[in-house]
């Protein structure tokens, strides 16, 4: 038992078993920053008997899609999800993994045509899942991404 | 019915495509030839986008629309066009798919045609995207194989640069459908990526060694920029290049994509052995099956 993981929220969304360090990615992918005015809470290196050491964010006051949501598990794949309204859990669920995302990444081939400022070319990847990694192929240049966290937009 | 309304990619074709493709160009070698004169693209307009130079290309796919009975348009120089005002390539894709019924393109940016291809209202053909795809080369060469030996059981030797040149890995990929034997010949520094190695029977050998057992060599120029210094260039590359006296005795058919620099002593030329200039030529009749393929 844990104690600390969930101080109660009214309405919102809970994300569990973020691998440990990769909270704040979480929260740059669902793209809350600095000046957002969601109420955001975090707990990190959380004992967890599943994962050894996790990470919980919690997020109120902003309304995230499914969709967005999934965009999670390209760095959290056993990632869960609480949709928590007045106070109880509506909704629970693992993240997937999105076929193709659009916007999240950028391409670290400089050559490629997403990378050129001049044209209107948003960049999409393709999400390919091996034994146990998962992959973001460049849909122009075909590029293989295996850190996605460094090519976050 | 097309299988395909763009190409951009050998990695998009199915093995059954690529059958299709070389097949189908069977049916147009008399017409590459002038022998007949099938009018069926007649009326139709391809579209030239060539941004950075590629004379052969560009005229190869300008014999096969007219072949075909159809009409070819040009970007013209790029300085003078509207894309050294700073157009972007997406405007450019957009304007001229209401002048033509296909697109070939030419760009120095990897990626390019798969771009144009998502922007254009007509079909595009990739005719190479810098260091990326140009599948009608691979198509070529496959036709070439399959035209002079087969691609059942073939055993093929790749031949110089196989750690950058992207005509080899592409051809590589292809190869593969077609489960050939292949023996990589080439200076340790230019050595063919593991990563390309995956699915595929593979090994290392002499020059010696290809050209005693093997169906194919296929040369690719070895270029300066690769090496420190000209010295270690010149030693380097002098012990890839193909002579007469190490042919002559052996069936081994060489190909090169060209233009070759010397990477081929001109004594190969009058072999039976030789075969790159009707490789070349092939490429007459492997875009015209493309052409009709994408706009029929
Ligand atoms: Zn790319």
């Amino acid at each position: 038992m844990n104690v600390l993981t969930i101080s109660k929220i009214r309405d919102g969304t809970v994300i569990d078993h973020i691998p440990s360090g990769k909270a704040l990615e979480v929260l740059k992918i669902l793209g809350i920053k600095r000046g957002s005015r969601e109420r955001v809470s975090m707990a990190m290196n959380v004992e967890s008997q599943k994962m050894g050491r996790k990470d919980i964010v919690k997020v109120e006051g902003k309304f995230i899609s499914e969709e967005e949501l999934n965009r999670i598990s390209l760095i959290a794949p056993e990632a869960t999800i609480n949709i928590i309204e007045n106070f109880e859990i509506k909704r629970k669920f693992r993240v997937s993994i999105p076929e193709s995302v659009e916007k999240l990444l950028r391409c670290p081939n400089m050559s490629c045509i997403s990378n050129d400022n001049k044209e209107p070319a948003t960049p999409i990847f393709r999400i390919e899942k091996t034994d146990n990694q998962v992959v973001a192929v460049c849909v122009y240049c075909g590029k293989k991404v295996y850190e996605i966290e460094e090519y976050l937009v | 019915m097309s299988r395909f309304r763009h190409l951009i990619s050998i990695d998009d074709l199915s093995k059954d495509d690529i059958e299709h493709i070389l097949k189908k160009t069977d049916d147009f070698l008399e017409a590459a030839m002038g022998r007949e004169r099938p009018r069926i693209l007649e009326g139709r307009i391809l579209v030239n986008l060539f941004f950075e130079p590629s004379t052969r290309t560009r005229m190869s796919f300008e014999s096969a629309m007219k072949r075909l009975g159809g009409e070819v348009i040009n970007l013209g120089s790029v300085e003078a066009s509207s894309v050294a005002k700073g157009e972007s390539l997406a405007d450019t894709v957009r304007v001229v798919s209401g002048y033509g019924d296909c697109i070939v393109i030419r760009h120095y940016r990897e990626g390019s045609a798969r771009f144009a291809s998502m922007v254009s209202e007509v079909p595009v053909i990739n005719a190479g995207d810098g260091a990326g795809q140009h599948p009608t080369q691979t198509l070529l060469d496959l036709y070439t194989i399959r035209k002079e030996v087969g691609l059942r059981g073939l055993k093929i030797a790749l031949v110089g640069d196989l750690k950058y040149s992207r005509t080899v890995h592409s051809l590589i990929k292809a190869l593969t459908h077609f489960k050939a034997e292949i023996l990589l010949v080439s200076p340790e520094a230019l050595r063919l990526p593991e990563e390309l190695r995956e699915n595929g029977r593979f090994a290392e050998c002499s020059l010696d060694y290809a050209v005693e057992n093997a169906d194919v060599l296929y040369v690719t120029r070895i270029q300066k920029e690769r090496f420190p210094d000209e010295d270690e260039y010149r030693k380097v590359a002098g012990s890839y290049r193909i002579t007469a006296r190490m042919v002559r005795d052996s069936d081994v058919l060489i190909m090169h994509p060209l233009p070759r620099v010397d990477e081929i002593a001109y004594d190969v030329d009058s072999l039976p052995n030789a075969i790159y200039f009707r490789q070349a030529f092939y490429g007459v009749p492997v875009r015209m099956a493309i052409l009709s393929e994408v706009m029929l």
